[in-house]
């Protein structure tokens, strides 16, 4: 293979190389084998097809075993995940029973909505302030008066039995991880290609082994959610000072009590970002799973999108990013609570005043219920909707927008999807696989160069090169618009304080949006298609790139700005000759994770009828095909991944040689 | 001094693939260079030292010259390469891990230099921790915790977290903590330094007033050669992980055993330092005048009556026996010049 060759023929170079010099040597090939691309014969052009190795028939080989063969003798491997998807059978009832479905073999209703309410306020004031209070009571009266209030408490119930099941596996793989390194070495790979996949490959195998339906949907949810708790376990006890560690040992304690009493406590902030991470990650997953079945918001939005009742839709929409942001606010301000003391003669009554209060509202509001129905249930005459509000938004940008909107989408198509899309199919794959040889070899060395060819091998001979293809051109053009806007954005919103301080909040905001929520807005202005799919991928993937340009520019030493001003930078001078080249690293990571953003989205606007990888994907949702799924999640995997890759191993290097790390 | 408490003999720490391999296979004591061409960093080499009982050992040195590493091998916080660790007779490398356990349980303490409190646990709980460790009663523990927190002067905060405290006082709550369970012997890692120096002074008073009640065996780091002076009774020089000189203040100054810890005393007040027996000129035995001086005073005691002398001034001994003179010329050859007498 050629890319091979050329990492064997170019290792003993190893004398240090002029940037130009060594970014021609990663260009060469790639530009030598695209130019001669009409004299190449035809194999090295297009993924021959009797090249595929048939790693799906293999994947569906082991997923049938799986299902259909006895392996514990008993019962088949898929009886065993259904046993166990039983489990959440019974947490599930009764957290849904508690909220909205009450208990009538036992002929006891559920909560009020109005205890709720108080609960909910009370808890955002216990974790911060009447604010958090404000939010959290409202959103839950938000959900009784719209009428979404059932909806709304069966995705709840998902989220509250989901996270804590989830937040405990991924808090035991990472306590493992962390006490033995060789299942460490094991694990964190693996929850790398794990975080890189795509929504809809979890929810396959899902189907396959345990079924369609809520529970199913539940359990997709937990799954979904472990690594990213597994992974802020590990960060977190890891971050616990070596000094604290000690201080632990010098008092005598066994290595329990190492992990218990000082390395767990001592790392209860990032545990607890963890936790806010799962439970963002479970709201996103329960929207999507609606596609195998969960009941709730997501399942409802699913079907007025299929019917195509935006304004509906919408009102689901904004129910479920109400929901978003008051979990994310809740389990944002619990992590970073801090004790304080209280005086040593405090009464009961002031040591734990919300319990108390807490205890004030059930009672209140079961003698209200006592009193009057309507503090049980929100009166059904009384519900709003607004859905006639949406509806006529929806009306008036169809009417006015419908000509621009056309002629935008037309250009768009026209003179930069088709074109660039056409370019991108005419490049041969040797040409490709020798670029991101080379571009590794010469960021991190054979090791990088071999995984990163890795990757790309498997792409091409997994069968699906072509629509990977179309993957990576509607990335391209995705992140490229997301640079562009992104990036301005991002130096505008650095400049002050203020500024930043919003543009902060609007990017904490947008990103706990279930990614499904911004198909929405694109299925209104361009129904379906590229176009509709790449305005939902820069929408969402835009939020990294402004976040991550406004971090690396803010922090830039203070020392080094000066120095500039003091040589008598003008601001511009300061920006161009200062601030951005030490920012260019943390600017790179964040195109790096605006990468990972828009793979998830392109996968998710398979939806709205994409040509891509995608669309595959769902296919295979639709056809219970396992092992396809997986295959073509791991193609979306290791697109994302040797970008990460790439990228990491640059700004690594270049972090370290500006002496940032 | 009565007898060893603490111990090592040819203490190793060296970090890299295979340190003990390495050093095995060396015939003898492996230089420096030998051990850097080997691709290992010397952090401890061939170390020996006692330390007795009600002792105060303060440990010296250069950012990266060992001082952490001996005392962690010596708490056994982490393994030593080779050689032994005797505590009270005992070697506790070879102490099980339970037995260690048992031992930090009852016999050590130790302070840090970025205090390590535990940062969810209020300063009652912080202190009383080792005592919870070890599965001392709630009620026996906190009474324990109080009475040390009220003796290293937090009285009243009980209740507050670490991040509600300055500095001072976190390390005040580090030290109470270290006390808790009454150890023998008491490790510092340069306690002071993260304080700014007032507060550095008034803790080192502080620590004084504490050992003088409590009368441990002590091992402390710093490096400052100040503190060092104020709290030691015996101070070792370490230089890339070797021990150069172990002696008393004044013997490191007026015989310093390598150029390193002669220039390295080179700026050290030496009226608070030296003592007039060390400056003196012999006398033959005659009558001591009335207006003789001690013969251990400090020089910095004595400076305004000898300065002030026309003649020099007779120097007794404890029994009031004349041992020499101090002239006014040696007083301020002793204070002003970089030579030392001998
Ligand atoms: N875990 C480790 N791995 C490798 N080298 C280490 C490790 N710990 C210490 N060293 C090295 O051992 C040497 C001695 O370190 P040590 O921390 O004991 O120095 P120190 O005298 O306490 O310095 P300081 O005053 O800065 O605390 C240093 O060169 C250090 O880099
Ligand atoms: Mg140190």
């Amino acid at each position: 293979m050629s890319a091979t060759t050329l990492i064997a023929s170019e290792q003993h170079q190893d004398k240090p190389s002029t940037p130009l010099t060594k970014s021609l040597i990663v260009l060469l090939p790639f530009l030598f084998l695209l130019l001669a691309a009409s004299m190449l014969p035809d194999w090295a052009v297009q993924v021959p097809k009797n090249w595929t190795v048939p790693f799906v028939d293999w994947a569906n080989v082991l997923v049938e075993h799986l299902r259909d063969d006895t392996v514990f003798g008993l019962f088949s491997f898929r009886d065993l995940t259904r046993g166990a998807a039983e489990l959440i059978t019974w947490p599930l009832a009764i957290v849904e029973g508690l909220l909205v479905a009450g208990f009538p073999a036992i002929g006891l209703p559920a909560m009020p909505w109005l205890m709720i309410m108080g609960l909910a306020g009370l808890l955002g004031w216990h974790l911060r302030d009447w604010r958090l209070a404000l939010l959290s009571a409202g959103c839950v009266a938000y959900m009784a008066i719209f009428g979404k209030w059932e909806l709304s408490m069966i995705t709840l119930s998902v989220v509250l039995v989901a996270a804590p099941i989830a937040g405990l596996i991924g808090f035991g793989i990472g306590i493992l991880a962390v006490k033995r390194p060789w299942f460490e070495s094991l694990v964190v790979p693996l929850l790398n290609v794990l975080q890189s996949l795509p929504h809809f490959s979890y929810l396959i195998p899902i189907a396959v082994f345990i079924g369609v339906g809520h529970k199913a949907g539940a359990i997709a949810t937990v799954i979904f959610a472990i690594p990213p708790m597994a992974r802020l376990t590990i960060l977190g006890l890891k971050g616990v000072a070596e000094e604290v560690r000690e201080a632990g040992k010098m008092a005598g304690c066994t290595r329990f009590q190492t992990l218990w009493m000082v390395e767990i406590p001592s790392a209860r902030q990032s545990l607890l970002v963890g936790v806010n991470q799962v439970i963002m990650q479970c709201l996103a997953m329960v929207v999507i799973a609606s596609f195998v079945g969960a009941r709730g918001l997501g399942h409802d939005l699913l079907f007025r999108l299929q019917a195509l009742k935006i304004g509906q839709a919408l009102e689901n929409g904004v129910a479920i990013v109400l929901m978003a942001i008051t979990l994310d606010q809740l389990s944002r301000a619990a992590a970073y609570k801090q004790p304080s003391h209280v005086a040593p003669d405090a009464s009961w009554l002031q040591r734990f005043p919300f319990l108390a209060a807490a205890a004030l509202v059930v009672l209140g509001s079961l003698l209200l219920t006592a009193i009057t129905p309507y503090a049980q249930n929100w009166p059904s005459q009384f519900t709003l909707s607004t859905a006639p509000f949406w509806d006529a938004l929806v009306r008036w940008v169809t009417v006015t927008l419908y000509g621009p909107l056309q002629v935008l989408r037309n250009a768009m198509l026209l003179y930069v999807l088709i074109p660039i899309r056409d370019l991108f199919q005419g490049i041969p794959w040797t040409a490709i696989a020798a670029l991101v040889a080379a571009a590794g070899w010469a960021l991190g060395g054979l090791r990088l160069a071999l995984t990163v060819l890795g990757f790309v091998l498997f792409i091409a001979f997994a069968g699906y090169w072509e629509r990977s293809l179309i993957t990576a051109y509607m990335v391209t053009v995705a992140v490229l618009i997301c640079v562009i806007i992104g990036l301005p954005i991002g130096i505008w919103a650095s400049r002050s304080e203020r500024r930043t301080g919003i543009a902060k909040l609007l990017c904490d905001t947008f990103q706990t949006f279930p990614s499904f929520i911004y198909l929405i807005p694109v299925i209104m202005l361009f129904k379906v298609g590229d176009v509709a799919a790449i305005s939902a991928i820069i929408i969402y993937a835009l939020i990294p790139i402004v976040r991550y340009t406004i971090f690396g520019l803010r922090n830039v030493p203070a020392e080094i700005v000066e120095a500039g001003i003091t040589s008598g930078c003008t601001r511009r001078q300061l920006l161009w000759n200062i601030r951005m080249p030490l920012a260019f690293p943390e600017i790179m990571l964040g195109i790096n994770q605006t990468i990972m953003f828009a793979l998830f989205m392109v996968i998710i606007a398979a939806f709205i009828g994409t040509k891509d990888i995608g669309q595959e994907i769902f296919r295979a949702l639709t056809f219970n095909d396992a092992g396809k799924g997986l295959v073509l999640g791991l193609c979306v995997a290791f697109m994302g991944l040797t970008a990460d890759q790439l990228i990491t191993a640059w700004a690594t290097s270049r972090k370290r040689r500006l002496g940032l790390a | 001094m009565s007898e060893t408490k603490l111990a090592c003999r040819n203490l190793w720490k060296l970090y890299g693939s295979d340190p003990s391999g390495f050093l095995r296979g060396q015939p003898g004591t492996p230089s420096i260079e030998t051990i850097r061409v080997g691709g290992y960093i010397p952090a401890v080499r061939d170390v020996t030292l006692e330390v007795m009982t009600g002792e105060i050992l303060v440990v010296m040195g250069l950012s990266g010259s060992g001082k952490s590493t001996l005392l962690r091998c010596l708490a056994r916080l982490i393994e030593p390469t080779a050689g032994e660790v005797m505590f009270e007779g005992r070697d506790i490398l070879a102490a099980s891990e339970r037995e260690m356990i048992d031992i930090r349980r009852h016999k050590m303490g130790m302070v840090f230099q970025h205090f390590a409190l535990l940062p969810h646990r209020t300063v009652l709980d912080n202190v009383a921790f080792p005592l919870q460790v070890r599965g001392t009663d709630r009620q026996k523990r906190e009474a324990r915790a109080r009475e040390v927190v009220e003796l290293v002067g937090l009285k009243g905060r009980e209740g507050y977290y670490p991040r509600e405290l300055s500095g001072g006082q976190q390390q005040r709550v580090g030290i109470a903590r270290s006390l808790a369970v009454g150890p023998d012997v008491w490790f510092l890692d340069e306690p002071f330094s993260a304080l700014d120096p007032l507060i550095r002074r008034e803790m080192q008073d502080e620590f004084l007033r504490l050992q003088q009640m409590l009368n441990k065996t002590i091992v402390f780091i710093t490096h400052d050669f100040d503190e060092a002076i104020r709290v030691a009774d015996r101070i070792a020089i370490m230089k890339d992980g070797v021990v150069e000189q172990l002696g008393t203040a004044e013997e490191l100054v007026t015989h310093p055993a390598t150029p390193y810890v002669a220039e390295f005393t080179r700026n050290v007040p030496h009226d608070r330092l030296l003592s007039v027996r060390a400056v003196m000129a012999p006398a033959s035995s005659r009558t001591p005048e009335t207006t003789a001086v001690r013969a251990h005073a400090l020089l910095a005691s004595v400076a305004r009556q000898v300065l002030s002398s026309e003649r020099p001034v007779d120097v007794v001994d404890d029994a009031g026996m004349l041992v020499g003179t101090l002239s006014r010329d040696s007083l301020i050859d002793a204070l002003y010049s970089a030579e030392v007498p001998a």
